[in-house]
């Protein structure tokens, strides 16, 4: 999956789920600080990517490390490389 | 002890979703009750209930902030926020320890549901979202305000049955009365779906009148049993001495609670109970029955339950009873919300300078023969007007309430 459709599709789904400005999604925009999403928003962020890209993350406690939006594009970008996910 | 008034009321119901539109619909005898005939399919015996119509959640609150709510919650915010603004309520109460909040609230039936669906569709606890847990729970509506409202002081959440809304306004009462709070936002909160009330359904409570707005009959010989209904309902409570001291508009004043159980039925109130609260409430209020100017009843169309209100009734006022007002003629049964509805209708008409009329009463049978029924809208403001609100398990709280600014 190229990169900018992986952007496109995060984006559109953060956009819609947690009602945010798309202008405000930008690659060092901080998921936490920035965007504003808090412990509980995390837990449904890992069901708002996995519905937005139809499959099921093989691991999910990778996800502890994402910081940024951009962390979160690359880790998309891997999953799709490394095909470690379950479609669903 | 304190003095205790009220400063701002909020309801959204089946009567409207603003003061002004609740307040109309109460003067003309406008009914909120409907049929949905998808309830039959459902496997229902009643397709009547409540309907509380353009009410948008989202227009109030945010996604996220509504995830971890039930409508009815977000119904309760609304009504909060409309009851803090005409109590212009100002921010160093609001967010002081001062000043509490206390909802009834007995069930989240649809968020528990909606919990298992979640569950069954994910395959794993891990995918079913964050808001699920928030929603079940019976505090939903507290905690949520809680939140939303910054709220500092005292939180809980009050589950008496029909006779929820009623203690929790109560208890409002109580807390400013002992100076434990100087403020308490207060009200109660009822989900309206056919799944939250089902099995109510399958008692027979439920009446099946085929017209819907002549459904819900209290104390007419005719009534053939409730009409299911929710929303939420708001008030500001607070000290006559820091109503005074910032210059609020004091609607009315609380002067008396009272509160018992039957120790009989789970279901059948008995013909003392309520009795006992009423005298306890006046008591209170240092008034005697012949006091009372007005009854604004729990009356809720069943044919045990209004015989049972009649019958305590009597017991308290004996042959000169006040005139009975019974809006669930209008509304259906507000089940946990009603008690704190009816000290909102109360204010509306006493704000707006009339008495809503009983729709549908003809004549009384079946055990009400003789009460006083107000059976249309008169142009007199409430004045001094006992609540009464009975539930399952026969728990009863009743409020005095005494309109207008005290001397």
């Amino acid at each position: 999956m190229q990169e900018k459709e992986i952007k496109d599709i995060v984006d559109a789904a953060l956009a819609d789920e947690f009602e945010l400005d798309r202008a405000s999604l930008v690659d060092d925009a901080h998921i936490r600080e920035d965007l504003g999403l808090d412990s509980l928003d995390i837990v449904d962020l890992v069901i708002v990517i996995e519905n937005a890209f139809n499959f099921k993350l093989e691991d999910r406690s990778k996800l502890a490390g994402i910081q940024t939006l951009g962390d979160l594009y690359r880790f998309i970008r891997d999953i799709y490389e490394h095909k470690s996910f379950v479609e669903k | 002890m304190h003095r205790v008034v009220i400063t701002g009321t909020g309801i959204v119901s089946v009567l409207g979703c603003t003061r002004e539109e609740a307040a109309s619909a109460l003067y003309h005898g406008r009914s909120g009750i409907v049929a949905e005939p998808e309830r039959l399919a459902f496997g229902m015996r009643s397709c009547l209930t409540g309907s509380v119509r353009n009410f948008d959640p989202a227009r109030h609150l945010s996604r996220k902030q509504r995830k971890t709510m039930p409508d009815c919650a977000v119904q309760a915010h609304a009504a909060v926020m409309d009851a803090m603004a005409q109590s212009v309520l100002p921010e160093e109460i609001l967010r002081s320890d001062r000043c509490g909040l206390v909802f009834g609230n007995d069930s989240s039936v649809i968020p528990a549901l909606d919990q298992a669906r979640a569950l069954e569709e994910a395959g794993s606890t891990e995918g079913m979202g964050s808001g699920h847990v928030f929603r079940c729970m019976n505090s939903s509506v507290t905690m949520n305000l809680n939140i939303l409202l910054g709220n500092r002081g005292a939180g809980w959440t009050v589950a008496a049955a029909c006779a929820s809304g009623a203690y929790a306004l109560g208890q409002a009462t109580d807390a400013v009365r002992l100076g434990r709070m100087d403020a308490m936002i207060c009200g109660a909160a009822q989900e309206i779906g056919p799944q939250a009330v089902a099995a109510f359904d399958g008692l027979g409570a439920f009446s099946t009148h085929p017209v819907p707005e002549e459904a819900s009959r209290p104390f007419d010989a005719d009534r053939q049993g409730l009409v299911p209904s929710g929303g939420a309902a708001a008030l500001v409570l607070e000290s006559y001495v820091s109503a005074r001291r910032r210059g609020a508009t004091i609607l009315g004043e609380i002067l008396g609670f009272g509160c018992s159980a039957d120790g009989e039925s789970l279901v059948v109130p008995n013909a003392t109970g309520l009795a006992a609260a009423m005298r306890m409430a006046l008591s209170e209020a240092r008034l005697l029955p012949s006091d009372i100017t007005l009854v604004n009843a729990h009356a809720t169309s069943t044919p045990l339950g209004d015989a049972a209100e009649a019958a305590n009734l009597r017991a308290v006022f004996g042959d000169s009873c006040p005139p009975v007002m019974a809006l669930k003629s209008l509304t259906g049964h507000e089940l946990w919300m009603s008690g704190a509805a009816q000290v909102v209708y109360t204010v509306l008409m006493a704000e707006r300078g009339f008495t809503a009329g009983t729709r549908n009463f003809h004549c009384g049978g079946g055990g009400t023969e003789g009460i006083p029924v107000l059976d249309r809208t008169l142009d007199i403001p409430p004045r001094t007007v006992v609540c009464n609100a009975a539930g399952f398990g026969g728990s009863n709280a009743v409020l005095v309430v005494r309109m207008g600014c005290p001397a």
